[in-house]
């Protein structure tokens, strides 16, 4: 409603919205709100978690499959370490209250504390995901950047057909043909899976990382560099890029002051999208490569029904999510003026 | 207004050609859709045509018996490879059928409701976005002995729902808020009729081509939880089972792993190159 | 051509300029032949689809995606534009021919402050050092009217006023100092006070300046106030070229005629013509002239072959072969008299204290007015002047408001779903922009049969039939029924839309600025049709307008608006003839006129 926006009748006496007297209490304000609703989001993804697992089905039953009817010795001895007898409400509290002092509870299987459990392979997860999105970023970027360059010629329509197709492909996909393309069929220059003594980490041999790292990088920079791409084929198309060259301002000039700078926020929400995707990928390439992460863990869990651990990665798993778009969110409110000055007015 | 005349035909068809129409003419969407068309084929009328039994035993395991060898049991790779596909075609179509029907429903309600029900809803939508795909899946199953092809489907389509709604929200917002809709509710139309007459027939193309996306994504997660050992019959042939299965042969005998790998890979580039020969034409809009 | 290619210091010679689209043999304007003379302003002047912003762009060597310059020359002082290297012409951009945008607001990095992108511009072209470039920013605002203050330095383009943005654009163009200017419909979409301010700010920087100026527009009034000479484009190609005087008193093109045949007045009330048929896209252009399947002229000669253009008067150009047969012209046809402000007056529709919120926010304040059957009453004011917001809430669009409005004894509900089938039926909204108004998806008989099925008019065949005596009102052939609504032109789609509002058999029409959007010659074509419509099915209009020259040829009464209050009111020759407001009178001396 312009009508409503706007009601000075005097273009001349029009004034911008006031800025820097409310600005600090309003950018209080303004962020205590956006964690306040990631906080709420993790709450309610407790919750969700909580319910899928205890909920939905019968652990116990679950877990001791055709054993079921036949031993009830340890049906109740299990009943009695789950509190089947509580009712739900109860137990999620509990649980939840565990979770905020930092008690995952005991898994199933092997009696252990969940936290001691699954300390390592958060750590070898953490690491593996980060070196793909070291490499996936500036990767995706460049290719875009190429393609861009050479828009709609040669180059970039044969970019563009091999990111399609590999854009559809699941990450097992990849990395079953990365392991007989470099592991066990054609060369074999890497390990096909990750063997580690019980006290050292994975990377201690570089070797066994190239593999998995390479799959997730294969599997999203094809995403993310198509997007990368429409986002910045789209600024340079805007009028303001088209006033920039009218204005008689060189062509690499507008590329990167004019063009880029609007690309960038663009470019930060898919980069959080992927990092939450390559959270996912872990699951399947992990367990592809035998290598020791959450990812391997948590399908171990999901077989044995092991359900703190599972809880507990699917809490952790969920809540990188929440907190990349938090951080995602944020920046690109941060690096786009209109949005940052209606807060502070 | 005496000199106004009707005026003379303009030069132009009187309806829009279909999404379907303008689509085919994209190579893409084309070679996807003759890809896939093959594929969905080959899943459906493969087990008539397969040379040997699903379960029948062909040779010794890991053997190169038969045009593929055999697979870890001594089963006809080939045999298995034909028969494994229809469960990740059935649990795929389904699911994404599910997933686009409650995402739909979910974002125009949000977007055409607006205010607090729009807030509400996409709240609780971006929980279960917080959740990647397979987690959602494997977090149910943990509870699950033996999930069935239904469990599969709904896990399919919940997971979907969140990622179709936010996008269904964005597009109906584009549209809720154009003159045409607020004709009608100043006529009076029941609001279901304003959403199915007035808000979805304007959403179609773009729709479309996320249906084609998530069937790419929903073999992609029926495949994984195949592979990872979830599938509604175990003992059945399946591509993403087969690769799990076959995997310690993978130096010996490659053809077991590789097979399935192979054309799951091919129908997941058809889908896709259908779905963005679809989004081609919806980017354009109107004209 | 009059003048000679060997132009003086300054200005401008374009000769014989093409541009095509690429792959294909179709040209999107052709032969066009002009002279910028130093310190003039040529006013380039044409409807949507006539290429007036191509010619605009090219003269900086550039077209758009799609398109290219097929051939031609542009000579400054000598040099051809199109014929440089292009780190020659990136120098010659801005530095002596500057662009100044449609939509500046669009066309303002939105991610750089405004100082700083002023400053890059003298930044790359090395002039001064950086504390005197600072100064260069500061000077150049100052001379647009502008704050130079740090604080507006420092803001963004999303921070400026609409005019405010305009006026950075100005200053932008004009800081390298440059010989040539090309506007591109600068003002569109900007109030006429700040329009006024524009112009003013424009004709100042080009007479000190010394600077020729090329002004594209589609608003002839406009031209009429700031243009030397007149060039009107029709299809791609020039048809009229002339003096701006010799080309409002005796404009020898048909067209050119039809578009001022087309225009309302601000002396006087004028029954306004269109221009049957529309404007056909590049690759649809009828051979011969280009304008004969729409000329009132046309005669066979008229379609052999495309006709010159060549000199009726000094200076003087037409491309018509009939110029000298077709008669003479004056401004003052189609006069009629002004609306008789005693006629006896039948209420229908009364708003009383109207207040309009959004939210906790305010915008219309204890406004009353009533609507007489018959009558049409025009709403008018600038941007947030609440007229908009008032005639949604009669409409019952908008629903966040008090007071009482009275339609024929009942008291409306505040929203359109919650009053009685009746009251909806009776009271029909036009809404102003036709290209977001009707369903893309359904056809024309579905659009227009809604209204019938939902209040029990008519269905089936009967409703069809009625479908096509309505479109037949309309000016629609009954061909259009199977048409999707994204396959008409914005005229026709507005044809269909007031279609619409009838199928309901209304008593009152709200029309919310539904000619804005249009170009003028359908614009008149639509004012004509709702006269007839009022005269013949004594139908009331609400007609919301910013145009206040429209207002004289169409209503009976006008409110005056001004940030949501009611600031005069009256019968329309009362209130133009003697206006006793200050804001009133304002308004009229700004409003840009051609009579």
């Amino acid at each position: 409603m312009t009508d409503a926006a706007t009601l000075l009748s005097d273009p001349l006496e029009e004034v911008a919205p006031p800025r820097g007297q409310h600005g600090a209490a309003a950018w209080v304000v303004w962020l205590a709100r956006r964690v306040g609703l990631a906080l709420l989001t993790l709450w309610l993804v407790s919750i969700l978690v909580f319910l899928a697992t205890a909920a939905l089905g019968d652990p116990v039953r679950a877990i001791l499959g055709r054993d079921y009817n036949a031993n009830p010795g340890r049906v109740a001895e299990l009943e009695a370490v789950l509190n089947s007898d509580a009712s739900l409400v109860s137990r999620y509290f509990d649980w939840l209250g565990g979770l905020l002092q930092g008690d995952l509870g005991t898994s199933l299987a092997s009696g252990q504390p969940v936290s001691e459990l699954i300390s390592s392979s958060v750590v070898n997860s953490a690491v593996l995901v980060f070196l793909a999105a070291v490499l996936m970023i500036p990767l995706s970027f460049a290719i875009a950047m190429i393609s861009v360059h050479y828009r709609r010629r040669r180059p970039d329509t044969v970019i563009q057909t091999i990111l399609l197709a590999m854009a559809g492909l699941p990450e097992f996909v990849i990395g079953v043909l990365l392991l007989a393309l470099f592991s066990t069929t054609v060369f074999h220059i890497f390990p096909a899976v990750t063997i580690t003594s019980p006290t050292g980490h994975p990377w201690d041999n570089w070797k066994v990382m190239v593999l998995p790292t390479l799959t997730l990088v294969l599997w999203v920079s094809p995403y993310v560099s198509r997007i990368v791409r429409a986002s910045l084929l789209e600024v340079i198309d805007s009028e303001y890029v088209e006033l920039a060259r009218l204005k008689g301002i060189p062509e690499n000039v507008v590329m990167r002051k004019h063009a880029l700078l609007n690309a960038i926020v663009p470019g930060i929400q898919v980069i959080a999208l992927q990092l939450a995707f390559l959270a996912g990928g872990v699951v399947v390439v992990e367990t592809l490569f035998a290598y020791p992460g959450i990812g391997l863990q948590l399908v171990d869990a999901v077989r044995n029904h092991d359900v703190q651990v599972v809880q507990a990665l699917s809490m952790i798993i969920a809540s990188v999510y929440v907190v990349v778009n938090l951080i995602a969110d944020i920046l690109s409110i941060l690096l786009t003026p209109r949005a940052r000055t209606a807060i502070s007015s | 207004m005496s000199t106004e005349v009707a005026p003379p035909p303009p030069a132009i068809a009187p309806a829009e050609p279909s999404t379907f129409r303008k689509a085919l003419r994209q190579k893409r969407f084309t070679v996807g859709l003759g890809i896939t068309v093959l594929l969905v084929l080959f899943a459906i009328f493969g087990p008539l045509l397969a040379p040997y039994g699903e379960n029948e035993v062909t040779g010794p395991p890991y053997s190169d018996v038969g045009f593929l060898g055999t697979d870890y049991l001594g089963h006809d790779v080939l045999t298995r490879v034909m028969y494994g596909g229809q469960e990740i075609l059935v649990i795929a179509v389904f699911g994404t059928l599910l997933g686009m029907v409650l995402g739909i429903a979910i974002g125009v309600v949000a977007a055409y409701g607006g205010g607090w029900w729009d807030e509400v809803i996409m709240r609780l939508n971006d929980v279960v976005l917080a959740f990647p795909q397979i987690l959602l899946a494997l977090l149910v199953l943990t509870a699950i002995e033996q999930p069935t092809a239904w469990v599969l489907i709904a896990l399919v389509g919940i997971s979907h729902a969140p990622r179709v709604a936010r996008l269904a929200r964005g597009v109906a917002l584009g549209i809720v808020s154009r003159d045409f809709v607020i004709a009608a509710e100043a006529l009076g139309e029941k609001r279901s009729r304003v959403i199915l007459a007035e808000v979805l027939p304007n959403m179609n193309a773009p729709l479309l081509a996320e249906a084609g996306l998530r069937l790419t994504y929903s073999i992609a997660l029926v495949g994984s939880l195949g592979f990872l050992g979830f599938s509604a019959d175990p003992g059945a042939a399946n591509w993403g089972q087969m690769i799990q299965e076959n995997r310690l042969g993978l130096s010996t005998q490659p053809w077991g792993v590789i097979a399935p790998v192979i054309v799951i890979a091919i129908f997941c580039i058809g889908t896709n190159l259908m779905a963005d020969g679809i989004a081609q034409v919806a980017q354009r809009g109107d004209d | 051509m009059t003048v000679t290619e060997s132009s003086p210091k300054g200005g401008l010679v374009v000769s014989d300029l093409g541009v095509d689209l690429t792959g294909k043999d179709i040209d999107v304007v052709d032969d066009i032949d002009l002279v910028l003379k130093p310190g003039e302003v040529v006013g380039l002047v044409g409807e949507s689809g006539s290429g007036k912003t191509t010619v605009g762009t090219s003269l900086l060597n550039y077209s758009r995606a799609g398109a290219f310059i097929s051939s031609g020359k542009v000579l400054l002082e000598g040099r051809d534009v199109l014929g440089m290297e292009w780190q020659e012409v990136r120098k010659i951009r801005g530095e002596e021919i500057a662009y100044v945008p449609q939509d500046p607001a669009s066309a303002l990095n939105p991610a750089i402050r405004i100082g700083k992108q002023i400053v890059e511009l003298l930044q790359l072209r090395n002039i001064g050092t950086s504390e005197s470039r600072l100064q260069g920013a500061r000077d150049g605002l100052a001379e647009v009217g502008l704050p130079s203050d740090d604080e507006f330095l420092s803001r963004y383009a999303h921070q400026l006023s609409g005019g405010q943005v305009q006026r950075v654009a100005l200053a932008m163009a004009f800081l390298p100092k440059p010989k040539v200017l090309v506007l591109d419909e600068p003002t569109t979409g900007l109030d006429v006070t700040t329009q006024a301010m524009v112009l003013e700010t424009m004709a100042e920087l080009c007479r000190t300046h010394g600077v020729s100026a090329l002004y594209v527009t589609h608003d002839l009034a406009v031209v009429a106030n700031i243009a030397d000479r007149v060039a009107v484009m029709y299809a791609g190609q020039i048809v009229e070229l002339g003096p701006r005087d010799a080309m409002f008193r005796n404009p020898a093109h048909p067209y050119t005629r039809a578009l001022l045949d087309s225009i309302p007045h601000l002396s006087q009330a004028r029954a306004l013509t269109g221009i049957p048929g529309r404007t056909p896209a590049p690759g649809a252009r009828p051979s011969g002239c280009r304008f004969h399947d729409r000329c009132a002229f046309v005669v066979d000669a008229c379609k052999e072959s495309v006709p010159e253009l060549r000199p009726v008067a000094a200076e003087h150009d037409v491309r018509c072969i009939r110029a000298e047969e077709i008669g003479t012209w004056d401004i003052s046809r189609g006069t009629v008299p002004d609306a008789d402000p005693d006629r006896p007056r039948e209420v229908i529709l009364s708003v009383d204290h109207l207040n309009v919120f959004y939210g906790s926010k305010q915008v219309v304040y204890d406004v009353s007015f009533d609507l007489a059957k018959a009558e049409v009453v025009a709403l008018v004011g600038e941007s947030g002047s609440g007229k908009t917001t008032i005639s949604r809430s009669v409409g019952g669009l908008h629903k966040d408001w008090t007071g009482t409005i009275t339609f024929d004894g009942d008291e409306l509900s505040k929203s359109a779903r919650q009053r009685d089938a009746v009251n909806r039926k009776r009271l029909q909204y036009i809404f102003q922009n036709p290209y977001l108004s009707l369903n893309p998806r359904l056809t024309i008989e579905q659009i227009v049969k809604r209204p019938m099925e939902l209040f029990g008019i008519a269905k089936g065949k009967e409703a069809t039939d009625r479908v096509v005596d309505l479109l037949d009102q309309v000016a629609l052939g009954p061909r259009m029924l199977k048409y999707q609504a994204s396959r008409l032109s914005g005229g026709e789609r507005q044809r269909v839309a007031i279609a619409r509002a009838l199928a309901a058999e209304p008593d009152v029409l709200i029309c919310d600025e539904i000619t804005s959007a249009l170009d003028v010659s359908v614009q008149g074509s639509i004012v004509a049709l709702l006269e007839g419509l009022r005269q013949q099915r004594g139908i009331s209009m609400l007609f919301v307008t910013h145009n206040l020259a429209l207002v004289r040829s169409i209503a009976a009464r006008v409110e005056i608006l001004q940030a949501g209050k009611v600031v005069e009111a009256g019968s329309v020759v009362t209130v133009m003839e003697t206006p006793r407001e200050e804001y009133t009178r304002n308004l009229l001396s700004k409003s840009p006129r051609i009579d």
